[in-house]
């Protein structure tokens, strides 16, 4: 087994199971760690496929502006564990089924496709770095969309904003 | 001069519009007035076409005039026109000249009463329906004819429809003669089937070729048109609305339930008399049933105690002498009955309705008496009616009545028509008593009315008691019109006879040559001493020993209290019929209407509400609900993607 | 070797747990948090495809995605904070007023 393999592995697993560890804990805190644990590992991977700047952004982003964002809120409002949260949701059983049948689903479909060859071939062709090779295609080919995208965040300042607000007293 | 036929019923309609348009704004004198001036001058015109009649030739006498087709439906076609002959000419004169002399009447009885108008609108209305039946040319005109005096007849009788008796009775009247109707189209239907039209003349004139004598459905078709003369001319057993409809203004009960609308069944049956005569089972049944009739009527009569009711149950009972007439096949005498029936009838009520008037609606007999000395005109002219109907030489009855049974003495072979002879000279004898038994107990002996009423009880005015005079006249000479046949000038057989004599049948007009002088003249005797035993009878026993009377009453209670109650037909009726018809009719109500309808569609409204119901609990309420039923959506999808 | 099976059934595995944890967690912020997930999972998916594809679309998209991601987390919490103030929980069991 090679090098890049048993990082695979690595990231892979220990991605898997902070995830698990983040959506079962009762104190929001913990969830909100573990997952930062979790995107870590998952840029990790981002990196073994050759997308080195997306694994950065996603760090940047998520695992550090949203992740912070989370815990600010939570400190803010002081929400901690809620009370009773440790008893089984009644549709626990249900969603677990579903949940199953859905990622057996997924995989099926998803292993009907012609699968190209192994690692090796991941090369990134046309472009110096991943910089490069997302802007060459952002730039040309998405440029409206890229220009929405600012919209976007334009819109979600004001709206937080509005709703944060808090009431005018007279 | 027979073109003016036409203005016959155009006059009454006038009137009707007139009416409907200004009466309003009339003055109650002037609608009267307006409403005679009608029916007057349709009597001209009437007078004045039956004359340009006369000046046709004896066989010949028929005019159709046809105004434009009404139905044309595939090869059915059906016209508004009139036929002119003998028969109508001789109804359309009796119609439009008795109606005038009624109309004239009420303007002295209805005066003052709030609808007077209305009154008259009815009552021009239904000489225009009369008319129609009259002189319709074809049996869907007389049908409609037929239906519009009906109506008329159910408008008149409930006028004064606050009173809960009257309604009631309008309605009774209606529905009874419904059942007549019923009948009556039946016929009409099965005549179409036959015949493809029915139009007088054509029917009449193929009847014999289509037909032959004693065919089934001839037979049924007469016996369906006799169904629905019994309902109009209140034959037994659909005779039951006429007593009830006396309910109705007094002039209604002359003109209608005596002069004309009744006697539109009789008028049906001769205007048949082709088809009938081509059914000598249905002339056996119509003979039977007017006898039964007759009879039974009389009995009632002989026990009624208020004025009105005796005369009703004496008009039914002479209409079975009418239609005994037409049974036998002499349609001449049944007509010639009609016209003078209509005479002393009118003029019975008519002078009724003065006596009732003038003690101030008082009608029960026993609280009358002695009113000879107070209105001698109304006396005088009830008396000659009196006699006229008792069948007392020279008046009209007894020429009519007696030519009657002379037909159904020699008419037919075999016992059954002495049998119908026997109880029509038995019946006249009691036409005789319970006449003058009304006339005794009403207008002689002492006075046993209450004091005020006598304080104010005064003769009519001249406008009700000349209308009066008139009928006695008419009552008194119209039998000559049909004087006995050994005399040779007889107008009505010349008038009728030829329109009569066109077809096969039995007995009737031409046996009358046949028979002998001294059958006749036997008969004729015996008719007037059966009246005169009659009237004697009455004057002993009601005037001059009324012990008698009283004696009988309790010793012969049962049948007096048989007699007294209708023969307790009514009762039947109400047992057999309509108690099973209302027990039906709730069984409808509650079960197939409250349960059947009624459930299917709580039910369905029940179901729509359990399953929103059921739906609703879907909603509820927590968002990883609804994030699970999405999550099961893909799966969903997915697995469809799969397939 | 590592093929593109094994990162797409990785990413599979991803994303059931978080769905698992929307569907399952009664803490608004963990529900949150779960759907953070569900979308690093789906980033993973689409770059191992853009990779192994040579498709440069993929890895734009998951630019697209990230912004995304932050705006709805942004908004989200802010409608999580006035529903704090509002009910004095965040449990998503008291959010059920459209009940019925």
């Amino acid at each position: 087994m090679g090098l890049p393999e048993i990082f695979f592995y690595y990231f892979a697993i220990v991605a898997v199971l902070t995830a698990a560890f983040a959506v079962t804990r009762p104190n929001p805190v913990y969830s909100v760690l573990f997952l930062v644990a979790c995107f870590f590992h998952v840029a990790g991977l981002f990196v073994l496929l050759g997308a080195e700047f997306l694994a950065a952004l996603q760090i940047l982003v998520q695992a550090g502006a949203l992740m912070v964002l989370y815990l600010f809120v939570v400190f803010l409002f002081n929400l901690s564990e809620l009370k009773g949260s440790r008893t089984i949701h009644r549709q626990a059983g249900a969603a677990g089924i579903v949940s199953l049948i859905l990622v057996a689903l997924l995989l099926i479909l998803s292993m009907q496709g012609v699968f190209p060859g192994p690692f090796k071939e991941l090369v990134q062709p046309q472009a110096a770095n991943n910089v490069s090779y997302v802007a060459g295609s952002l730039f040309t080919d998405f440029l409206l969309p890229f220009e929405l995208a600012s919209l976007v965040l334009l819109v979600v300042l004001f709206g937080a904003i509005v709703l944060g607000k808090r009431e005018e007293q007279e | 001069m027979t073109e003016a036929i036409v203005l016959v019923p155009l006059f009454p309609v006038l009137g009707v519009l007139l009416n409907l348009i200004f009466s309003r704004r009339m003055s109650e004198a002037a609608v009267g007035i307006m409403a005679c001036a009608a029916v007057g001058a349709s009597f001209l015109s009437a007078a004045v076409s039956v004359f340009g009649l006369v000046g046709m030739e004896a066989g010949h006498r028929t005019v159709e005039t046809i105004l434009y087709q009404w139905i044309g439906s595939g090869s059915f076609t059906a016209d508004i026109g009139f036929l002119l002959d003998p028969l109508s000419g001789a109804m359309i004169l009796m119609v439009t000249g008795v109606a005038f002399l009624i109309h004239v009447y009420s303007i002295g009885y209805m005066h003052g009463d709030p609808g007077v108008r209305r009154f008259f609108l009815y009552m021009n209305l239904f000489v225009f329906a009369m008319l129609t039946l009259v002189l319709g040319n074809s049996y869907i005109l007389l049908f409609v004819g037929w239906e519009g005096v009906g109506l008329c007849s159910y408008l008149l009788i409930g006028f004064w429809y606050v009173k809960d008796s009257a309604a009631n009775a309008g309605q009774k009247a209606f529905v009874v003669n419904r059942i007549g109707d019923f009948g009556f189209l039946l016929g009409m239907l099965l005549i179409i089937f036959n015949f493809g039209t029915l139009s007088f003349t054509k029917v009449f004139s193929e009847a014999p070729h289509v037909f032959h004598s004693g065919d089934l459905v001839v037979t049924l078709i007469t016996l369906l048109l006799f169904l629905g003369a019994t309902g109009k001319s209140a034959q037994l057993p659909l005779h039951i609305w006429l007593p009830d409809a006396m309910e109705g203004p007094t002039p209604v009960s002359a003109l209608i339930h005596a002069a004309t609308m009744v006697t539109a069944g009789v008028y049906m049956i001769c205007r048949s008399h082709v088809l009938f005569g081509l059914a000598p089972v249905s002339l056996t049944v119509v003979a039977t049933v007017g006898c039964l009739t007759a009879f039974v009527a009389g009995t009632i009569a002989l026990v009624q105690n208020d004025i009105k009711r005796v005369l009703a149950y004496s008009t039914v009972s002479q209409l079975g002498y009418m239609m005994l007439a037409a049974g036998v096949g002499a349609y001449t005498a049944a007509i010639f009955h009609l016209i003078t029936h209509a005479f002393f009838k009118a003029l019975l009520f008519l002078g009724a309705g003065s006596v009732i008037h003038a003690i101030h609606e008082e009608q029960d007999i026993r609280n009358m008496g002695g009113l000879r000395k107070i209105m001698p005109v109304t006396y005088m002219t009830f008396v000659i009616a009196s006699l006229a109907i008792s069948g007392i030489p020279p008046f009209a009855g007894f020429m009519s009545k007696d030519e009657i049974l002379y037909s159904t003495f020699i008419g037919g072979e075999g016992g059954w028509n002495f049998i119908l002879w026997f109880v029509g000279i038995f019946t006249a004898f009691m036409t005789a008593f319970y006449m003058f038994r009304l006339v005794y107990k009403t207008f002689h002996g002492e006075c046993r009315l209450d004091p005020e009423r006598k304080k104010h009880a005064h003769e009519s005015p001249a406008v009700m008691t000349v209308p009066l005079s008139v009928l006695a006249f008419l009552s008194a000479v119209g039998g000559f019109l049909g004087i006995p046949i050994f005399l040779k000038s007889n107008v009505m057989h010349n008038w009728l006879g030829p329109l009569f004599t066109k077809a096969a049948h039995h007995g009737g007009e031409a046996a009358h040559a046949a028979h002998s002088l001294l059958t006749e003249l036997t008969l004729m005797g015996t008719s007037v001493v059966v009246a005169v035993a009659g009237i004697l009878l009455a004057l002993t026993i009601i005037l001059l020993r009324p012990g008698i009377a009283e004696a009988i009453r309790e010793n012969y209670s049962n049948v007096y209290n048989f007699l007294l109650n209708k023969w307790w037909i009514d009762e039947l009726y109400q047992a057999i019929v309509i108690k099973p018809l209302w027990a039906l009719a709730g069984f409808f109500w509650t079960e197939f209407d409250g349960k059947g309808i009624d459930g299917t569609l709580h039910g369905i409204a029940d179901g729509a509400r359990g399953t929103g119901g059921w739906l609703s609990r879907f909603q509820t309420g927590f968002i990883q609900n609804y994030a699970l039923s999405m999550a099961v959506g893909v799966v969903v999808i997915l697995i469809l993607a799969l397939l | 070797m590592i093929g593109l099976e094994h990162y797409l059934v990785l990413s599979a595995i991803l994303f059931i747990i978080g769905v698992m944890g929307v569907l399952t967690r009664r803490n608004i912020i963990v529900i949150l948090l779960s759907i953070e997930l569900i979308l690093a999972a789906v980033n993973l998916n689409m770059i191992a495809f853009s990779s192994f594809l040579h498709n440069a679309t993929g890895q734009v998209f998951v630019f697209f995605v990230l912004t995304v991601a932050a705006a709805e987390a942004a908004l989200g919490l802010a409608i999580l904070v006035n529903l704090f103030k509002n009910l004095e929980s965040i449990n998503v069991d008291d959010v059920n007023h459209l009940k019925g």
